[in-house]
């Protein structure tokens, strides 16, 4: 939790990671992939503030004392979604999988989320693989990486047939919240991979999930934007957004920000601090000071302390079901966090 | 090439069109090899397609040499080791593309350094073969629905970049919907939105509507200015905001500007 000014803020990280990107976890004949992924994840940390960058050592596998830490000692955050990211063909033990995060977590009852993955190329094994995990880590919600590589496959589409069977899967097992990692990705190659036109399907006829698109469909934002004011269970994750343009290109964030207000609304916005990439307290305590910085943005809607609020960790504590203590929540009459009706809905 | 001789090149060309100087001056006439110059001027009619910018004010040209006999060779940086391969293909071609065009030069060499797919890239662009064949079994189509679909993005952000300051100047919204573009006083981004419109083939002369559609090139219609002006400037924001993270984790990767590099 975050107090400021007499307002108390409860954080819920809903985007970050456990990973181990050290070259004892690199499989041998993929090295330039393992170790020219995370060079690219730790370039995206010198976006961050200069005393908040760490060495390529550290960034490649820190300690889950260093997690602690930074999330929930110095970060201002009461519970955390770990998003796996499996990259097995690169990783040997995975980049950071649903296993490791649970097998961390575990000692610390309360604070973590567990979400999972599934891959529709995986078939019927990858159904079963859901399940258990499902059943095993109590996962309500999964990330997925179209983009990412399976045998030989560079990328499906959430509205492929087989991701429709999952989708269904993933639906009967009690999953409600589906992350599309839809921001830089490197396949298909001849595609656009960010193209969101998928989840706009699959969001129309899973009217039971919620899509929550991290990144925020970064760098096609507008197409994000359009998709999300149509689809009343589309959520935008502000993961990258935060940490990669709220210090280094501040004039940029307030009209991203102000271009998120307008089009998807404070009700749909969530926090995710993208840790390792970036510690969350900066990000925390920056966005609670946050303002437009001039007039020139008089155009865009206003973020007051209940959006605040809401987009840090009261929105995704509605997604998951996250009791919040009576001293974290809003008044009666600042809305109702995560609303799905809250999207200014503009035909098109 | 060294930092200071990148900004040696930055002033020898300012202020030279880069159309003029790839036509033709007195260097590059009667088969004397062109000047780096050039080389350089040449490259600034290479854009990134994704952020509608060109390679050099976003640093990504590393350098570019030109030997006694005429033979070129430029060498490209991106921001990251994954940028996607799509667009870096484009960026290479496109480099080819524009340094052979010049009078004097005998070959071509362009090099993209530090990339996943460097390999496939620079040898497909060498010998030609397209971005299919340079990807064996791993793309299905060329990359020109990809390009034409930016530069719709392009034509959006620019109906901004133009429709701002007039806004700005108390003109009304539904008043826009009756000016062509000969309507707008002169300006650079005019000149871009003109360009980019007449790239993809929409109409682009004086007679032109401002605000049309980007696929159907049909004029906006009035209910649908509001909603038109709105995805003009969020296209623009994403654009930006894009090449503002590209320059942040260019810096980290690499110390030293690119040739023509500009801070934006």
């Amino acid at each position: 939790m975050y107090e400021k000014d007499g307002e108390k803020y409860f954080v819920v990280d809903s985007h970050m990671h456990y990973w181990n990107a050290a070259p004892d976890n690199w499989v041998p004949g993929a090295e330039q992939y393992a170790k020219g992924w995370i060079e690219c994840f730790h370039a995206y940390q010198g976006l961050g503030p200069p005393e908040t960058h760490w060495s390529i050592e550290h960034f490649q596998k820190y300690s889950e004392d260093d997690l602690m830490k930074d999330v929930f000692e110095d970060g201002h955050v009461d519970v955390a979604v770990f998003q796996p990211t499996y990259l097995l063909e690169w990783y040997k033990e995975g980049f950071n999988t649903t296993e490791r995060n649970n097998t961390m977590g575990e000692k610390h009852p309360g604070k973590f989320i567990y979400n999972t993955r599934f891959d529709p190329r995986d078939g019927d094994v990858g159904l079963k693989q859901l399940r258990q995990d499902v059943e095993r880590y109590g996962s309500k919600g999964v990330k997925l990486y179209t983009a990412e590589w399976n045998n030989g496959s560079r990328g499906y589409k959430l509205s492929d047939p087989a991701a429709y069977r999952f989708l269904e899967a993933a639906q009967e097992l009690g999953i409600k919240n589906i992350h599309v990692h839809k921001g830089p990705t490197i396949w298909p190659l001849d595609k656009d991979a960010f193209d969101v036109a998928d989840v706009d399907h699959a969001a129309t006829d899973f009217q039971g999930l919620n899509f929550i698109v991290e990144h925020v469909g970064l760098p096609r934002i507008e197409d994000f934007c359009f998709m999300a004011t149509q689809e009343p269970n589309v959520y935008a994750g502000l993961s990258v957004v935060i940490g990669g343009l709220m210090y280094a290109r501040p004039k940029f964030f307030a009209k991203v920000m102000g271009e998120l207000l307008f089009w998807v609304g404070e009700d749909k916005m969530t926090f995710g601090s993208d840790y390792g990439i970036w510690e969350p307290k900066w990000q925390v305590e920056g966005f609670v000071d946050w303002d437009y910085p001039s007039d020139e943005f008089s155009d865009y809607p206003r973020l007051g302390t209940a959006g605040k609020k809401k987009i840090l960790g009261l929105n995704a504590a509605k997604l998951y079901d996250i009791e919040v203590p009576a001293e974290f929540r809003l008044p009666a009459d600042a809305g109702e966090p995560a609303a799905r009706d809250d999207a200014a809905l503009v035909d098109d | 090439m060294t930092a200071s001789a990148g900004s040696d090149v930055r002033s020898a060309t300012a202020g030279l069109s880069a159309r003029a100087d790839r036509g033709g001056g007195p260097v590059e006439s009667g088969g004397s090899p062109p000047r780096e110059s050039a080389l350089l001027a040449a490259l600034q009619t290479v854009r990134d397609p994704e952020l509608d910018e060109p390679i050099t004010s976003l640093g990504f040209v590393t350098s570019c040499t030109v030997s006694g006999g005429g033979d070129a060779q430029v060498r490209l940086r991106l921001p990251t080791y994954f940028c996607a391969p799509n667009f870096a293909f484009l960026m290479v071609a496109d480099a080819y593309d524009a340094v052979s065009a010049l009078p004097g030069v005998r070959r071509t060499e362009v090099v993209l350094e530090d990339h996943f797919a460097s390999d496939a890239i620079n040898g497909g662009v060498a010998a030609q073969s397209g971005f299919v064949q340079s990807f064996d079994g791993e793309a299905v189509s060329e990359l020109h629905g990809l390009r034409a679909d930016f530069l719709r993005k392009a034509v959006m952000a620019g109906t901004d970049q133009v429709c701002r300051p007039l806004l700005a100047g108390g003109a009304d919204p539904a008043g826009l919907l009756e000016l062509t573009l000969g309507d707008v006083p002169p300006s650079r981004p005019l000149r871009r939105l003109r360009e980019r419109r007449a790239e993809l083939g929409l109409p682009a002369g004086d007679d032109a509507p401002l605000m049309i559609d980007p696929v159907t090139g049909e004029r906006v219609s009035e209910q649908g200015v509001p909603l038109h002006l709105r995805r003009a400037r969020v296209t623009r924001i994403s654009i930006e905001a894009n090449g503002g993270i590209c320059r942040g984790m260019l810096r980290h990767r690499y110390d030293s500007p690119g040739l023509g590099e500009e801070e934006r």
